[in-house]
């Protein structure tokens, strides 16, 4: 038989190595993607905490590397980045709740209600948005939004008019923007959901109102909170949205690009906050145990 | 276990790579206010060109065909010098600096509130202006002035000067305005449809207004502000907030805004207008207000660690040359530099006399960019002045 010459083959020999030793069969699995993590990902979020503690040239612009925590200290103590930092929360909170009651029924109803052919054809027009750019569609809302467009059009008869270009409109647009992101986890959460559970909560006299907040509710809240992870992180970094049908609005992500031409440190210290709110969402979230069956 | 061992690589590799991306930049500091820039020599012969070369400019200056067809004039110079144009539009002076920064470009379209900082951070090299013949023919008056020269050395060949218009949609708004106070009133009958432009800068044209009608706060150059008169811009421009529909820094916005019945008032560049009305969806004039107005002067500088030099001294030659520096200037709605320029308009033989090209008294009520420093650039020799710094925070402050 050939087996005992094909196990002095280099191959044979090093897989009987990795056989032997299950911490370097893990240090070899494990060093691409670390190596990545830590590099792109981690090493770039470095050095934008490291530029943060630099100053710059006044009158230049040019980076000095002078270490100094002024950066930090205006960030905290000038009433503009607070407010400017509420607003974004407020906007990217709005958000997350709209898209979850409207994601919610859209949701039950694709999954649970629509046969299955007209389900597929829900899902496809849920998932048709992504295809288009998002500069498209901010622009596309940008023209329903203006003087005289679709939005004041409709509401002429009934005495209104379009809401004009505001945080009204950034919620609008970020909500229409995210909402796929929601409705994608939900039903594939509801999907899940086993009809005896349903069946069950009707035998003992729920109505669906009771149904839905004691049973259905409870079971989707990992998906919900999914999807509000996109939603508000999604939200909460965005900047064109609100460069375009904002009006005079401005949200975090526009107080860091005005700032990254002038002062990239000032940049990189206001780039902190945003990081700051997703790491304790993200906390809050894993407190609820929603990532556990992740 | 064994794998705690490449973590602590990794965290070694980070490091090393930390250190060695601070430490790469570290020799761009310079002096700030009263400036000596750094020592760069000006190119001293011209070779052939290099085959491309990188552009920032404002929107108007590089038309290859874009906005419209017949207007092209990017085409010819690159059939007479091999050299192919790319440009990058950028929409405000900040935009300028930061571009010009990276070192990926050129030569750069710079008013005068980015040329100093470009000087000051070593970006851009003096010129050497014997290898731009048509430099001869510039206007004298825009030679060797503050904002394009350092001790007599040039650092740029003028292009151009114009300014800041108001513009209005005139079925809208009547009575015609005249002055700036109709941006700047806090109960206009045109709240939320007015605009402003959205770069510190704008500041001045404040400062300006209040200039002329409050003499009680001292302002003698909007440019040139204490504090307590940043103070009272900033007040000023807190109240123009409220009436403003969206600010605009790209072109194409107030472009569009205008189009579409957004914006009915505000402040412009004559190529908008001259774009709104080329669309024809609204009727718009542009003014100069009666109390003057901000404006600018650009010049062509040349990157200091520019790739294509050659080609770029081909392109400052030609930008300026009497025939295409007279279709800029009439494309723009500009002032031109040259002054064989005004021989070469063909649309309108009062172009040169409509934009005040050779009336000095005219431009004395144009306050061109400049960069604020603590030095008061009003001639007072005071050095108690907000630097442009401090303009930016108060802009944040304004906008946020």
């Amino acid at each position: 038989m050939s087996a005992p010459a094909a196990a002095r083959t280099p191959v044979r020999r090093l897989a009987g190595v990795l056989h032997r030793h299950p911490g370097l069969r893990l240090a070899a699995l494990l060093s691409a993607p670390m190596t990545w993590l830590a590099l792109a990902y981690l090493g770039s979020l470095a050095v934008l905490l490291l530029s943060a503690f630099w100053t710059t040239n006044e009158f230049t612009s040019s980076i000095e590397y002078r270490w100094t925590t002024a950066n930090f200290l205006a960030v905290l103590t000038d009433p503009q980045y607070r407010t400017v930092a509420l607003r974004t929360l407020g906007i990217a909170v709005s958000v997350t709740l709209i898209d979850a009651v409207i994601a919610l029924p859209m949701a039950f109803h694709i999954a649970r209600v629509a046969g299955p052919s007209s389900r597929r054809l829900l899902l496809v027009a849920v998932l048709t948005p992504l295809w288009a750019g998002y500069l498209v569609k901010a622009y596309a809302w940008w023209v329903m939004l203006s003087h005289g467009g679709i939005l004041d059009w409709i509401t002429a008869p009934f005495g209104g008019h379009s809401p004009g270009f505001g945080v009204p409109a950034v919620v609008m647009v970020l909500a229409y923007l995210w909402l796929p992101y929601m409705v994608l986890p939900l039903c594939t959460a509801f999907g899940q959901l086993p009809d005896s559970l349903l069946d069950a909560s009707a035998d003992l006299g729920a109505g669906p109102w009771r149904t839905f907040r004691s049973v259905v509710l409870p079971l989707a809240r990992p998906a919900l909170i999914a999807g509000s992870v996109f939603t508000f992180s999604l939200s909460l970094g965005d900047y064109l949205t609100v460069q375009i049908v904002g009006g005079t609005t401005s949200m975090l992500g526009n107080v860091i690009a005005s700032n990254v031409t002038l002062n990239l440190p000032l940049a990189a210290a206001v780039s902190c906050v945003p990081v700051l709110l997703i790491v304790g969402y993200l906390l809050a979230v894993r407190r609820t145990g929603a990532l556990d069956n992740l | 276990m064994s794998i705690r061992h490449p973590l602590r690589a990794l965290t070694a590799a980070t490091a090393l790579l930390l250190a060695a991306a601070c430490s790469s930049n570290a020799g761009g500091s310079s002096a700030s206010g009263g400036f000596a820039p750094p020592k760069i020599s000006a190119q001293k012969s011209l070779g052939a060109g290099e085959g491309t070369v990188n552009i920032v400019a404002w929107a108007g200056y590089v038309e290859y065909g874009q906005d419209s067809k017949t207007v092209d004039w990017v085409t010819p110079f690159t059939q007479q010098t091999g050299c192919k144009v790319n440009l990058k539009v950028a929409g405000t002076s900040d935009e300028m600096v930061a571009l010009m920064k990276t070192g990926q470009y050129d030569t750069v379209s710079a008013s005068g509130d980015a040329t100093l900082r470009l000087i000051a951070g070593g970006d851009v090299a003096p010129v050497n202006t014997a290898l731009v013949p048509n430099y001869a023919d510039i206007y004298p008056g825009l030679k060797n002035q503050p904002w394009n020269s350092v001790n007599g050395v040039p650092y740029g060949i003028p292009h151009g000067r114009g300014a800041n218009l108001l513009m209005y949609n005139t079925d809208k708004v009547t009575p015609a305005p005249t002055s700036w106070g109709s941006v700047f009133a806090a109960d206009s009958p045109y709240a939320g449809h007015v605009t402003a432009y959205d770069s510190p800068i704008y500041i001045a044209d404040a400062a300006l207004y209040l200039m002329r009608t409050e003499p009680d706060l001292g302002i003698k150059n909007p440019y040139a502000l204490t504090k307590p008169q940043l103070d009272a811009a900033v007040a000023l421009l807190k109240v123009q907030k409220k009436q403003i529909g969206s600010y605009w820094s790209d072109y194409t916005k107030e472009q569009a805004a205008f189009d579409s019945g957004d914006d009915l008032i505000g402040t412009t560049w004559e190529v908008i207008q001259q774009a709104v009305a080329g669309d024809g969806k609204v009727k718009t004039q542009a003014i100069l207000p009666t109390e003057g107005s901000t404006g600018w002067s650009d010049t062509w500088m040349i990157s200091a660690h520019a790739q294509h030099p050659d080609c770029a001294y081909q392109w400052m030659n030609y930008i300026v040359s009497p025939a295409v520096n007279a279709q800029v200037a009439e494309y723009f709605g500009e002032a031109p530099a040259n002054s064989k320029a005004c021989g070469q308009i063909t649309d309108n033989p009062n172009f040169c006399t409509d934009y005040h090209a050779t009336d000095e008294s005219w431009w004395k009520n144009v306050y061109y960019w400049t960069t604020p420093t603590a030095q008061c650039a009003d001639g007072s020799g005071r050095g108690d002045c907000t630097t442009y710094a401090q303009w930016v925070t108060a802009w944040n402050e304004i906008k946020s």
